[in-house]
């Protein structure tokens, strides 16, 4: 097993079409260094919302992620909008997603709270007008925090 | 039961992944938003839903479901099939509604 690596993938705002595709590309990745499938599953719900919420809302951003025997962090920056009220975006349900976005099945008003439950710790900071900085932590032993 | 004898049973068209019917189904989940399927649907399961555009697949693929049931006889568009192809993402249709076909499949999965 080879736990140590740490990568960054660029995401462009607006670009639907590839909706997904950088999170297959981590899956993927986990997968082929042998990450328990429980983990890779909840990183893979994480990576997912957070590169929709980019595509969905910022210019453009980064997800990176950091490998290794006790851990998988995710930090994902972008440039855009930033979240006036962070705590109200944490709450099921609120959204600011045009009807477009809502009109393909996102923009339900999960994509922070889902973040935080299938996590071991969720970090949201953001300037308004400038961006958003993520920082999503896994532990590699198994914990509560599974998708039941 | 595999997804063959599912497609058998509820007379489902196959769209595409032919190759993956034998794969087995553990359960289902019915959804249209994306977030909600990502949240709590399960490997092994099969989806049922009417959003018919490409990222469908990725929700599929990220979450191991065994497939996807497009519902009220609305096929995938083209590039949905295709990304669903190179995923192995094997895509049944079907007249009925998401209702009636939530009813058949849980008579017969669980």
């Amino acid at each position: 097993m080879r736990l140590n690596h740490e990568e960054s993938f660029t995401i462009q705002g607006g670009n639907f079409l590839d909706a997904g595709e950088v999170s297959i590309h981590i899956k993927r990745m986990l997968q082929d260094m042998g990450v328990a499938p429980e983990i890779l599953r909840r990183v893979a719900i994480a990576t997912y919302e957070s590169e929709i919420n980019i595509i969905s809302y910022a210019t453009w951003g980064v997800i990176h992620i950091q490998v290794s025997p006790e851990e998988v962090v995710i930090d994902v920056d972008d440039e855009g909008p930033g979240i006036e009220d962070i705590e109200l975006a944490m709450q099921v349900g609120y959204s600011t997603a045009t009807d477009k976005i809502r009109e393909m099945g996102f923009g339900a008003g999960m994509g922070f709270p889902n973040i935080k439950h299938c996590s071991d710790s969720f970090e949201v900071t953001s300037k308004v007008n400038k961006g958003t900085h993520l920082k999503i932590k896994f532990k590699m032993q198994q914990t509560d925090t599974t998708e039941s | 039961m595999d997804i063959a004898s599912i497609v058998k049973e509820l007379n489902l068209t196959v769209a595409c992944g032919d190759e993956f019917l034998s794969r087995e189904v553990t359960g289902g989940y019915v959804g249209d938003l994306l977030s909600d399927v990502m949240a709590n649907s399960q490997a092994g399961y099969l989806w049922i839903t009417r959003q018919t555009h490409q990222n469908v697949v990725a929700v599929a693929s990220l979450k191991d479901l065994a497939g996807i049931i497009l519902v009220q006889g609305k096929g995938p568009e083209n590039d949905t099939r295709e990304k669903a192809t190179n995923e192995g993402v094997p895509i049944l249709v079907t007249k009925l509604s998401s209702f009636e076909t939530a009813g058949k499949l849980y008579k017969l999965i669980v």
